[in-house]
């Protein structure tokens, strides 16, 4: 089959922008969308030009590195799919393709269609952890965990961290990232005790860095985990009940 | 040839080891640790739990990824599960029987007292992981759930859904998030470290390239802790991450490093078969599917109705026929070779013939198929999403496909190398799994040498630089280190040939796949060591790198790695061929028993094999494997 790919170069993070038209041939379609990138690169190199640089790296869906934006759509137009696992049979024999990179004030330009999502892991290291040093903890048995409990954490901590939703946000808004990050702790017994400090400085950590949600809810359709907004609801309430639980004197400084 | 290393194995009974040398070694005090510097490459499951622990302890841990973040390291993408000793289903598990267990899959290849201590401290990483809210699964009273590996009788293997590796990985990326957070731990993302610094013999420092900027810059330490995976890229297709390569190990075993065991590499037999010759990579199905389906393929060679046609008398379970004690979860390497033999035979499975079914018709019939989709949904739908096939109503295909390599930087027990001062820890060392790894037991050595051996043995080595600033970054050590790096930067992009680097890369796999695969003889090996130079020659004088060194160049970064590949490959050749037995993961086609199972020769190879690098070509070192607690025989799974 054959495709027409209408795709984002920008040689830099301060230089100009543009679309370039590429006809990729010769190709099938049990092959993978970024496998066809990579053909087109190897024909570009071959003929004297330079690849278009994009990130990706297991290639199975779980790391979270891939991240086109394909036909208007982050991750392209398979349902709970990242853009390394959609595969050509999802497109028509002349198709023609647009892909962006993930547009986000929160996510930098560095080149082509690889941004910078390091504020991703600054919401992570603002509190999205159990604080518990290595040695210091008692038999796993211990703590029983309901294994409907566990089953909804895991649903949350599904999250491949690939940035989709905010991509998908038409406000740039990291919030079906941070609750995610949020329920998977917060819901877990082990999270409790940092329960109220956690969500307050992760949402206030995300709020430096990203838009506002306004419940259009493109993150959960774009998310390739199919994350539920659900908890984007948990985290708000929790980050509300922060603010009383939370209250410190006038006096204290921290 | 012939030094003999020395492990330093401590003395006493194996149960005591460990403790015994805990209390030998030299502390540092709480108050002194924030006088060190320590340099960690790599964030996967092993450098994410030493930097995190180290920095918890109150060293100050600089930390390199060559990721855009620290959580995306291949680690991530192990679905199965984890191993440890807990006998938590009370079914007749215990420290030794993890242990030895481990040895004989890792068919009398690996050291006891490095892995009787992997088997000790398995249960503190499985009581670290849930504290720290891994989402293991778990039954009903809320205890944590169990189920069983290729290579075990037991069921000790926690899990969470088909992400075990996911969720572990994401377990420590928080704990060192905390600790940057904590300014004990200074992150350095997208940054390859591409030398290694010695100074008077010892690592002082690593030379890293900025990826996005193509900075070339210096960064010193008082010891330096690889944790940068293994190498089954070297086979171009295999189950690794794009990213995944050699080179840091490479780098340090050109500065001095011995380089073990390279060519025990583990071909792992539950992957989706490969569709056409573009592929970039092969996708693993989790050994754990093992559990519930049945590997089968047509009696007849000409068979060619539909998997669901085929009456039971005319297919042939070979796993269940030939091991009936062990059944579909013999260990990996029994499962790859078989099912190669089957397809060599002309009864593989799918339109290329190239694949064997997995079958979960009767495990669904027995459990129903939401059971199924409870233990395996995520797997099932990643198929479904490569292949366009339904496995709930058809079987899987699958095939061995390279995967992991036992084969690493030589460690002793402290999981130092021969340089001193620098560390190996994770895949990235040869220590705990012999010729051959057992399923699930991966993640635990990942997690035991960060979190739970490594930040106490390196005190041992710290402990005599104690008042020492790092060798400064403006030492000649350093800046022959930052020249070379930018002299090989200059080479490559001087490079204006023909062919790119993958095209290189994927020849090199097939040398490499075809000669020291599944298979190895001596006559394949020794075309092989005709073929690589030739070929390395020809990319030498044929590739072509485009663009410039000072924004993001794949193709730099790759040409890099693909000649540090091809250096690798041709020990991998020169190891196989000189290891004249089977053992494990190698297979020499001379040494089989009548059945064709793989056949040892104790006699003349129970050692390690350990290579010093020498411009004029590697010299061996051997380590005595001595086995005092269990009594090597002929694996025996039947």
């Amino acid at each position: 089959m054959k495709v027409t790919l209408r795709i984002w170069r920008q040689p830099g993070p301060e230089a100009d922008g543009g679309f370039e038209e590429h006809d990729v041939d010769g190709i099938n379609e049990e092959m993978s969308f970024l496998e066809m990138m990579d053909i087109l690169n190897d024909r570009l190199v071959e003929g004297g030009g330079e690849p278009i640089e994009f990130e990706s790296d297991c290639r199975e869906g779980i790391c979270g590195t891939c991240n086109l934006v394909i036909d208007g759509v982050p991750h392209g137009p398979q349902l709970g799919t990242a853009t390394c696992q959609l595969h050509m049979r999802k497109f028509s024999d002349g198709a023609r393709i647009t892909v962006e990179p993930w547009r986000a004030a929160g996510f930098p330009m560095i080149k082509d269609l690889i941004v910078d999502r390091t504020h991703l892991d600054d919401i992570v290291a603002a509190g999205g952890y159990i604080s518990v040093n290595t040695g210091s903890a008692p038999d796993a048995n211990l703590m029983p965990v309901a294994k409907s409990v566990a089953d909804t954490a895991f649903d949350a901590a599904a999250c491949i961290g690939c940035g989709a939703c905010v991509a998908a946000c038409p406000n740039g808004a990291a919030h079906l990232f941070t609750a995610a990050k949020v329920a998977h702790l917060n819901l877990l017994p082990q999270g409790q005790p940092e329960r109220y400090r956690r969500v307050e400085a992760m949402v206030e950590e995300m709020d430096q860095w990203f838009g506002s949600c306004t419940n259009h809810g493109e993150c959960e359709t774009a998310c390739p985990q199919s994350i539920s907004i659900d908890f984007i609801a948990m985290m708000n309430r929790d980050y509300v009940k922060s603010k009383f639980k939370n209250r410190r004197l006038l006096s204290q400084t921290n | 040839m012939d030094t003999v290393l020395d492990a330093k194995i401590p003395e006493g009974p194996l149960a005591d080891k460990w403790d015994n040398h805990r209390f030998s070694m030299k502390l540092v005090n709480p108050a002194n640790k924030r006088k060190y510097r320590v340099i960690v490459v790599g964030t996967g499951l092993a450098g994410a739990s030493a930097a995190a622990t180290m920095g918890e302890l109150g060293y100050h841990v600089d930390v390199f990824t060559y990721h855009d973040s620290p959580r995306r390291a291949h680690s991530i993408a192990a679905q199965g599960g984890i191993n440890a000793a807990k006998n938590y289903q009370g079914d007749g598990d215990s420290i030794f029987r993890l242990f030895y267990d481990t040895i004989k899959g890792g068919d009398y290849r690996s050291r006891e007292a490095n892995v009787y201590r992997l088997a000790q401290v398995s249960n503190e990483i499985i009581d670290q992981a849930a504290a720290q809210g891994v989402p293991f699964a778990r039954e009903y009273g809320g205890t944590l759930d169990n189920r069983s590996f290729g290579g075990a009788q037991v069921s000790r293997t926690f899990y969470a859904r088909g992400q075990t590796g996911q969720q572990l990985l994401i377990g420590a990326y928080s704990a060192l998030m905390r600790q940057v957070a904590a300014g004990s731990v200074t992150m350095h993302t997208r940054s390859e470290m591409l030398e290694v610094v010695k100074k008077d013999g010892r690592a002082v420092g690593i030379v890293t390239r900025d990826l996005a900027t193509g900075e070339v810059e210096a960064h010193s330490a008082h010891a330096v802790v690889l944790a940068t995976g293994g190498y089954s890229n070297v086979y171009y297709l295999s189950t690794n991450a794009m990213y995944c390569n050699a080179t840091a190990a490479w780098r340090a075993h050109r500065e001095g490093a011995y380089f073990a065991n390279p060519s025990y590499t583990q071909i792992h037999p539950t992957c989706i078969p490969s569709s056409d010759e573009f592929q970039s990579k092969l996708t693993l199905m989790s050994e754990s599917l093992r559990n519930d389906g049945r590997i089968w393929v047509p009696k007849n060679p000409d068979e060619n109705r539909p998997a669901g046609d085929i009456p039971a008398e005319d297919r042939d379970y070979f796993l269940e026929r030939k091991y009936p004690a062990f059944g579909n979860l013999v260990p990996r390497d029994v499962a790859s070779r078989n099912a190669k033999t089957v397809v060599d035979e002309g009864r593989g499975v799918g339109d290329l013939k190239n694949g064997v079914y997995l079958d979960f018709s009767d495990s669904i019939d027995r459990l129903g198929a939401d059971t199924i989709e409870e233990r395996y949904g995520n797997l099932f739908e990643m198929y479904e999403r490569i292949t366009d096939e339904n496995p709930y109503k058809e079987p899987m295909r699958i095939f061995p496909a390279p995967h992991y390599t036992m084969g690493g930087l030589w460690v002793d027990y402290n999981l130092q190398t021969t340089v001193p001062g620098l560390f190996a820890i994770g895949e990235a060392n040869f220590s705990d799994h012999g010729a051959n790894r057992l399923g699930a037991s991966a993640l635990m050595q990942g997690l035991a040498d960060g979190y739970f051996v490594l930040p106490y043995t390196i005190g041992d080595y710290l402990a005599d630089w104690l008042n020492t600033e790092p060798v400064g970054t403006d030492d000649e050590s350093f800046s022959a280190a930052l020249g070379a790096v930018s002299d090989r930067t200059e080479m490559w992009l001087s490079k204006n040939g023909t062919r790119t680097v993958d095209w290189f890369h994927r020849e090199l796999g097939k040398i490499v796949w075809d000669h020291c695969g599944m298979e190895r003889s001596a006559e394949g090996l020794e075309k092989a060591l005709s073929e690589i130079p030739a070929l390395r020659e020809e990319f030498y004088a044929d590739v072509r790198v485009p663009g410039s060194g000072d924004t993001i160049n794949s193709s730099l970064e790759k040409a890099g790695r693909v000649a540090d590949f091809f250096e690798l490959a041709e020990l991998m050749c020169r190891d196989a061929l000189d290891r004249n037995e089977s053992c494990g993961g190698h297979f020499r086609v001379e040494s089989q028993t009548e059945e064709g199972e793989a056949l040892r020769d104790d006699e003349n190879y129970t050692h390690v094999s350990a290579y010093e690098w020498g411009d004029s070509g590697p010299t061996l070192h051997k380590e005595e494997l001595e086995f005092e607690n269990v009594t090597l025989t002929q694996r025996s799974y039947k």
